[in-house]
Parts: C-alpha cells; structure tokens; sequence
C-alpha cells in the first residue's frame, strides 16, 4: 500500500517538469518528424501527403549540403580550439599571480555578454576600413581587409567570435576541475622528480577527462545550436559561405514559409545531434577516468 | 491529447489579462499597427507622435504602435500573428511581399473600404512608380509609405582633389567608372586610402542591382510575379559592369561591402563616391564634415532606379469597423501634412505630389534643393523585383550576385545557375 502510495508521489512530483519537456520538448519533435512527410500549405493549396519527397529534394539540394560542410568545419575547428583555450587559460589563471582575479574577469567576460553584443562589437572589429583589425595592420603597412565580405574568410571570422565567446565558458569548469585535483598528488610527483609537462600529461589531464567530456558535449551542441552572431555578422553570405544548418532551417521556415523543408532540414540537425551525443556517451566514456 | 489543456491555460490566462486591462472607452475600436524601422534616427518617436496626435483628434479609435523590428522580423511577426488567428489590422511591410502576403491568403485589397470618388482620388493621388509594386489586377493591395529611393551622393572636396569638376556628378556608367578610377587613391606601399565609389552590396545586393539593371534596359521579373529573366542579357551586362569596377577598374573595395558603414566610410574620406537610399539623406547632412553633392544614378541606356521600402497593408480577421477605421486612419497618416512631417524626419521620398505642394515641402525643399533629387527621379524608377515566394527567390538572386562579386563565379555563370533554381520555384505559380 505505501509502495503504491511512494509511487503516485514520486509520479506526482515529476508531473510537471514532464509536463512541459513533452510539451516543449518531445512533442514539437515528433511533429516535424510527421511534418517532414507533408507538403507547404500555401494560400489555396492545403497540405498534402508527400511521403519522402521532402528528403529526395533535400539530396539534391546544392545549399544543404554547403551548409552541413560549414557546420562540420565549424564544429571541428571552433570545438578542439576552444577548449584548449579554455584548459590553457584555466591553467595559466590557477596559479597565484598579481592580478589573477582580473585575468580571471577578462577570460570570463565574453561568456556574460549576450551573442548579439559580441556580434555587433565584432562587426565593428571587422569593418573595412576603420574597423580595429584594420587599423592595427595599417600600423603595420598592411592594407584594407575585408574579412565578412569574402567567400574565404567569412566563416573563419565568425569561427573567431564563437571561439573568443566560448573558451570563457569553458574555462570556468575547467578552472574548478583543476581546484579539485588533491594537491599532493602533484607534490608526490615533484618528489618523483617529475617535470611541468609530465604533471600536466600525467596527472592534470587525465583528472580533467571528466570535466572535457561535458565540455566537448556542450561545444558540440552549441556548434550546432548558436547561429545568433550570423544574423549580425554575416546574414550566411556571401552566397550561403558562412552559412550554418540551424541559420538555414531559420530562412527556410520563418524566411521563406516553407515550413515542411524546414522541418525536413530539422529532422536532419535532430538525428545528426542524437547520434553525436550517442557517440560521445558510448565511446568516449571508456577513455573517462572517473574516481 | 494536450490541446484541451492547452485551450483551458490560454483561457485562463487570458482572462486574466482581461481582468488585469484598465477599462477602455467601452466604444472604441482598437487597431494594432506593426512597424519596422529600417533607418536611423527617431522614427520609431514621429510614428508614436502621429498615432498619438491621431488619437487626440480622434477618441473614438485607440491604435497600439508596435515596433516590431527589421522589415524581416516584422513580416516574420506578422505573418506569425495571422497565422495564429491574431493577426494585427494595419502593418507596414516591404512592398515586395504583396505576393507573398496574397499568396498567404492574409490581406485584403483598400479599394472595398476607400469607396466613392473620394477614395478613388485618395487611391490615385500616388506616384505610379510607388504603385507599381503596390497593385495587382486593378485592385490595390498597398499604400505606400515609408518609401525610398537609391541616389548617388559625391564628396565635393575629393572630387576638387581628384582634378574633377567639384560641381558635376557622373552622368554615365562610363564617366561613374572613369571618375571612380581617378578617385582612387593609395599610399606610396600601393594600399587605397581612398575609393572611389561604393555600391553596398552586403546582405542584399540586389536592390542596388536593380538599378544597374534598369539602366541597361533590362528587367529582373515579368508584372505578375510568375517569370523572372536573371539570365537575360542586360541583367548579365548589369553584373559584368559592377564586378569590372573592383576587378577592372579597381575603384570599388572588393566582396561584399556593408550598409551600415557606408555614410560612415562617405565621412571618413574612405570612399568619395556612395549608392544609397535616400532614407540617409538627413544623416548625411547632419554629419558629412565637407560639402557634398546628390545626383541621380549615371545612366547606361536609360536613366533608372528602384524603389524600395514599406507599404502599408490591410490583414483579414477583424471586423468590419476595425477595418474601416484602420483605412481612415491610413488616409489621415498618408494625407499632405502628416507626409510632410514623416518625409522631413527621416529623409523618405513623399509618395503623393500634394505633399510636395505644400508650403511646408516647399519651403524645406528650399532650403535643400537634395531632396528633390530623389523625387525627380522617381520617373525613371521600375518597380522592385516581387514575384511570388518572394523572399526565397530574391534570396537566390542575392546569393548569385555575391558569387559574382566575390569572384566565385562568373557573372554569366552565376546568373544562368539563378535563373534556374527561380524557374523550379516559380513553375508552381504560372
């Protein structure tokens, strides 16, 4: 009887966080699912049955497939740089030094700044002419750049903004990894006549594992998940090169009301997420040394 | 499974809402009005202080302004609203969305609500440019307003510097390019300190496109919005001759060059000739630190220019005296002096001649002869590229036009590729 009774509770309880993950969460998901299958309505012409034609029309088109290349470039290079960034950050600001809470402050800063902001202090960075990187190289010689208007350096500048804005974020937690790796197992090292960089391979890295494998989870979500800095930026020109999945999915619904594409497309960006976290949980747990 | 629930939490909520509301004059018709503001300056505040002098004269209608950012967002907004069975009864939106407005089964066309030979006056008393992309199957769809126009602005002292005659503007594409090329300036390492011209081309270059294309004789879209010709030979020809003037020339900062910065580069001495609306003239005058000139933009076969900006439109779903206050209060907001006050604010191109006349335009007209520049241009002027799915196949002209510009591409490629993803979307629609 109080088993039972445990057991209404216990569902009582969760009741409304599940409310609203179904709500929110689960079931948007499996309507896309089912709107990838239908037609656009528009005006006159109600939604029709399309079964797979949205995904042979998704195979064929040219600026999908630019912008899943975009995204995975993206991921693989804004991922790995800015968590060592982030580790080499926190390392460097975990020694006492003069100053350090200031460091700390300025590594943190990007992280509580809103995307948006970052985007628009970057656009002013990147202005031909008289934004801050061109003045700096004029002192240099060094002519006018245009670094979001070019094909080939459009998407390595906004790969710079998100790298600047998330190796803050990541510090944090690897700031506070390192703050609870026991002290004397360096100190038994030293002894050990161990160097700097066997500590920080043997010992520091290993301990951090843990705290990599969140991060790495959250970068590759995020890579995926922040195209806001594009609007500012870029707006995904020029001609689709700095153009991300999640900024496309945006266009194709809210742009151009094609809402059964867009849901095609996110269908896509919901099964390439599952099994990035599936891989990540799976394979990369094994090499995790937990305490 | 959810949606009764969902329906009880709305109701209740809104109920709440209800009781929270103050009371209103129990009579009174409200409308809600979204706006974009796409130029810099107050203009959020003259559309505040026009909705609410309004008010004043009238207590019996209560409007609700909201600014509902970009032209992009506000149509997103709006057509989010109308969608979800709330859609607001006056907006202003680019005119280029009419078709996709209509295509929504969203609007409804003025000339049901502007009867009489008082409303057909009122429908007639517009510039047939701004009209052009305002109609469709003699009914009118859109009222405009928040017009615009691109012109060509010259920094006088560079020109004087350059050898060139400080007070003629190039009137060709040949003189633009040969007066660009004189322009340009670089230091002894060989890097420009100053080009000679800008045509913003970030974000949406197709808009200034449209006026090369124009000059050269061509067109970008048939009327009914079903045909578009990219390939065509002067929109071809439009193209070689933007992207010659940074390859060829190298009078133009190459890529794509940004909006925003331009008046800001024009001040800085960074470029000394720039494209741009209209809606920058008061900026300019305020800020340029040297004397500068406004001219039309050069011709090639013709003279040409797009026009640009919002219109407003009329949404389905509210009653019947909603609407009828909603086209009044339009009426009153468009009428000579409340036009007149709008046009001096912000720098928009007053869309009725009786604005013009009065003593007011007159006397502002006076005192900078710039302004009418951009009106007298307005002969000249084509209608805006719209055809249906308008936003996707002016995104699919905008991408072939930064490949070109970005030198992915040839102009010839680039254009033929376009023409055809805009031929299987508009299949659907001919």
């Amino acid at each position: 009887m109080t088993r039972r009774k445990d057991w209404i509770w216990g569902w009582l309880l969760i009741a409304p966080a599940l409310v609203f993950i179904f709500l929110f969460t689960h079931y948007p998901a499996v309507m896309t699912i089912g709107e990838s299958f239908w037609s656009t309505p528009r005006g006159g012409r109600p939604s029709r049955f399309v079964g797979l034609h949205n995904y042979e029309r998704l195979i064929h088109d040219p600026t999908f497939w630019q912008v899943l290349g975009n995204n995975v470039l993206y991921a693989v290079v804004t991922i790995p740089a800015s968590i060592v960034l982030a580790m080499v950050m926190a390392v460097l600001v975990n020694r006492p030094f003069r100053g350090r809470a200031l460091a700390r402050m300025a590594f943190f800063t990007p992280t509580i700044l809103p995307l948006i902001a970052v985007a628009n202090i970057w656009v002013f960075f990147y202005l031909p002419g008289f934004g801050l990187i061109d003045q700096i190289l004029g002192l240099f010689g060094i002519g006018q750049t245009n670094l979001l208007g070019s094909t080939a350096t459009a998407l390595p500048a906004v790969m710079v903004v998100s790298v600047w804005k998330e190796a803050g974020f990541f510090m944090i937690f690897y700031l506070a990894a390192l703050q609870a790796i026991p002290p004397q197992l360096v100190e038994a090292a030293r002894i050990e006549g161990a160097g700097r960089w066997t500590i920080f391979r043997r010992i520091t890295f290993p301990l951090l594992m843990p705290t990599t494998l969140f991060v790495s989870i959250n970068a590759v979500i995020n890579a995926f998940r922040l195209v806001d800095h594009i609007f500012i930026l870029t707006g995904g020109g020029p001609d689709n090169a700095s153009s991300l999945l999640l900024f496309y999915i945006y266009e194709t619904s809210f742009r151009y009301w094609d809402t059964a594409y867009g849901a095609t497309l996110t269908v896509v960006l919901l099964a390439l997420l599952c099994l990035l976290a599936i891989g990540q949980f799976f394979l990369f747990d094994r090499k995790v040394h937990y305490r | 499974m959810f949606g009764p629930m969902i329906k009880g939490a709305a109701g209740a909520a809104a109920l709440a809402l209800l009781a929270a509301m103050p009371a209103r004059a129990a009579d009174a018709v409200n409308l809600q009005f979204y706006f974009p503001v796409a130029v810099g300056g107050g203009a959020a505040n003259v559309i505040q202080s026009l909705t609410d002098d309004y008010e004043k004269a009238h207590p019996e209608v209560k409007i609700d302004p909201i600014y509902a950012g970009s032209y992009q967002d506000t149509i997103a907004k709006v057509i989010t609203a109308a969608r979800g069975g709330n859609a607001p009864q006056i907006a202003v939106a680019l005119s280029t969305d009419m078709f996709t407005l209509l295509d929504d089964n969203l609007i409804l066309p003025f000339d049901d609500y502007a009867k009489g030979d008082e409303g057909k006056k009122w429908l007639g008393g517009f510039y047939p440019a701004f009209m052009e992309n305002s109609q469709l199957d003699g009914k009118t769809y859109g009222i405009p307003f928040q017009r615009s126009t691109p012109v060509l602005y010259w920094n006088k002292d560079a020109f004087k510097a350059a050898g060139l005659n400080p007070e003629k503007a190039p009137q060709t594409w040949a003189e633009m390019a040969e007066d660009a090329k004189k322009l340009t300036r670089r230091d002894a390492s060989g890097n420009v300190t100053q080009w000679g011209i800008r045509i913003p081309t970030q974000g949406f270059p197709y808009w200034l496109f449209q006026g090369l294309v124009a000059e050269n004789g061509g067109k970008l879209a048939n009327a009914e919005g079903t045909e578009t010709y990219f390939d065509s030979k002067p929109v071809v020809e439009a193209l070689q001759y933007l992207v010659d003037l940074s390859t060829k020339d190298k009078a133009m900062e190459p890529g794509l060059t940004g909006w925003g910065s331009a008046p800001k580069a024009f001040f800085e001495g960074q470029i000394a000739m720039m494209w741009t609306t209209t809606g920058n003239l008061t900026n300019v005058r305020k800020n340029a630190p040297f004397p500068f000139g406004v001219a039309m933009l050069p011709k090639m076969k013709s003279r040409g220019a797009p026009t640009g900006g919002g219109n407003f439109y009329l949404f389905k779903g509210s009653s019947p005296e909603q609407l009828t206050a909603a086209v009044k209060f339009i009426e009153w907001i468009t009428a000579p002096e409340q036009s007149a006050k709008w046009t001096m604010a912000t720098g928009y191109v007053a869309p009725r001649p009786a604005t013009w006349d009065t003593p007011t335009m007159q006397k502002y007209a006076e005192d900078f002869p710039p302004v009418l520049v951009a009106r007298d241009q307005l002969k000249y002027a084509v209608a805006e590229l719209s055809t249906h799915e308008n936003q996707r196949v002016t995104q699919i002209l905008n991408d072939g036009l930064e490949a070109a510009i970005t030198g992915q591409k040839t102009p010839e490629q680039a254009m033929k590729e376009a023409q055809k993803k805009a031929d299987a979307i508009l299949a659907a629609y001919r």
